[in-house]
């Protein structure tokens, strides 16, 4: 299995069945993929849809059936359209079970910075806000380190924030990060990963429990 | 009840300086005859109250790239590099808005609200010069409603009585922008005779709807 591949099914083995989710754009959509059998999850998209279906075939796309990052879908047996105000109503009223978003940064207190770098990039926190402050349980998932190799996961963000105190889970290519009050809990190495490489590649402080010692 | 009218009539209602709310979202659902006749009549300065800012050449995008909007309340700029250039040229005022809390502000303003409280932005940028207020030992940010003059917007269908009814993920944003202008323009594929949408099915009744234009693009 691939990297992203990895990354995908170990988002996946967090859903339960029944579960209500969001993915964000980019690696998280990656979960759909790894979906366990058994396990029967309803996808929302931000743009007004429940029960997003898989990608369309070429040349079947509809120009009214996207997700929130613009790609064509289609739609379950079951599917709701709805608008953007009841749509963030499922959101931010707590209604989606799991809402999983990249990062730029993540830190030690669960916080979460993924929507701007002043001075450099800004795309705008979209819906990102209001799934983080609504969803009963987001995941973060992520590259551990960005593409120069400097850590991601850090003792406090300094990017301006997406959310504060709102992220309960990291999954990244090396391994799997809860946060708890006491700070971030290794609680899973990547095939062949060391606890030391994760130490590197992290800032935050971590809590090593004596089984992965 | 509705009038109809043409795209070019309906742009030429709109003055220079403007506060237009518009539909859609990455351009899907945009009422692209509108906002052609739009970039067609050249007006200035326009204030536009926007979930996205669409791409260069579709949705929104296109007045931006004609440089008619002056300033915009938006939650996402992503897929438009031109907006990005223009804020940071300081020729266009961006205020980031959470795209809940957007839509929520919006919806505000047509179901004649002074604002709404959202646990979204605690914490953030968002927060800044902003009230907060606690309800039941709970802190929650006051957003207050965002006007708009006109609300431009698509529907799939209106009937003689112009109650819309949508289509698919196009339906997004519209609904909320219709019920929030002080003149709600619709652009619909088609007009069909009173009774033949189920009155179940409807989802923007006629009431919110001054001007219909069916779809020249």
């Amino acid at each position: 299995m691939d990297k992203r591949s990895r990354i995908g099914a170990r988002i996946a083995a967090e859903f339960k069945d029944g579960d209500y989710i969001n993915l964000g754009i980019g690696l998280p959509t990656e979960a759909v993929n790894h979906i366990p059998e058994g396990v029967r999850v309803t996808l929302q998209s931000e743009n007004g849809i429940l029960g997003t279906g898989p990608q369309p075939a070429e040349g079947e796309e509809h120009p009214d059936m996207i997700n929130a990052g613009g790609g064509f879908i289609t739609a379950n047996p079951g599917a709701v359209f709805f608008d953007s105000a009841l749509s963030f109503a499922i959101i931010r009223g707590g209604h989606v079970d799991v809402t999983v978003l990249g990062a730029l940064q993540v830190d030690q207190h669960g916080n979460l910075a993924n929507w701007m770098i002043p001075g450099k990039m800004v795309p705008g926190m979209g819906g990102a806000m209001d799934l983080v402050t609504g969803a009963k349980k987001v995941i973060v998932a992520m590259e551990h380190v960005d593409k120069r190799g400097n850590p991601k996961i850090l003792k406090e963000c300094n990017l301006p924030l997406t959310a504060k105190g709102k992220v309960s889970l990291i999954i990244t290519d090396l391994c799997v990060l809860e946060v708890t009050p006491a700070g971030l809990l290794l609680k899973e190495l990547s095939e062949g990963v060391t606890v030391q490489e994760v130490i590197d590649a992290t800032e935050a402080e971590l809590i090593i429990p004596d089984e992965l010692k | 009840m509705f009038k109809r009218i043409t795209a070019a009539e309906a742009a030429a209602m709109i003055k220079d300086r403007s506060r237009v709310a518009i539909g859609g979202f990455l351009a899907v659902g945009a009422p692209e005859s509108l906002i052609d006749a739009v970039v067609a009549a050249k007006t200035k300065d326009l204030h536009i109250i926007v979930i996205a800012s669409d791409w260069e050449d579709r949705g929104i995008g296109k007045l931006v790239a004609n440089r008619q909007v002056r300033s915009a309340q938006v939650s996402h700029l992503g897929t438009n590099r031109e907006i990005q250039a223009q804020m940071n040229a300081g020729e266009i005022d961006i205020e980031l808005v959470p795209q809940g809390t957007l839509m929520e502000r919006v919806r505000a303003f047509g179901a004649g609200l002074g604002g709404v409280l959202t646990p979204t932005g605690l914490g953030t940028v968002v927060q800044e010069s902003k009230q907060i207020i606690t309800v039941d030992g709970k802190e929650y940010l006051l957003e207050p409603a965002i006007p708009s003059d006109f609300a431009l917007i698509r529907a799939h269908k209106a009937d003689e009585c112009g109650n819309l009814v949508y289509s698919k993920t196009a339906r997004n944003s519209n609904p909320i922008m219709a019920k929030a202008g002080r003149i709600t323009i619709v652009e619909v594929d088609e007009i069909v005779p009173t009774g033949e949408l189920d009155p179940e099915h409807i989802v923007t009744p006629g009431v919110f709807v001054d001007y219909i234009v069916v779809k020249e693009v």
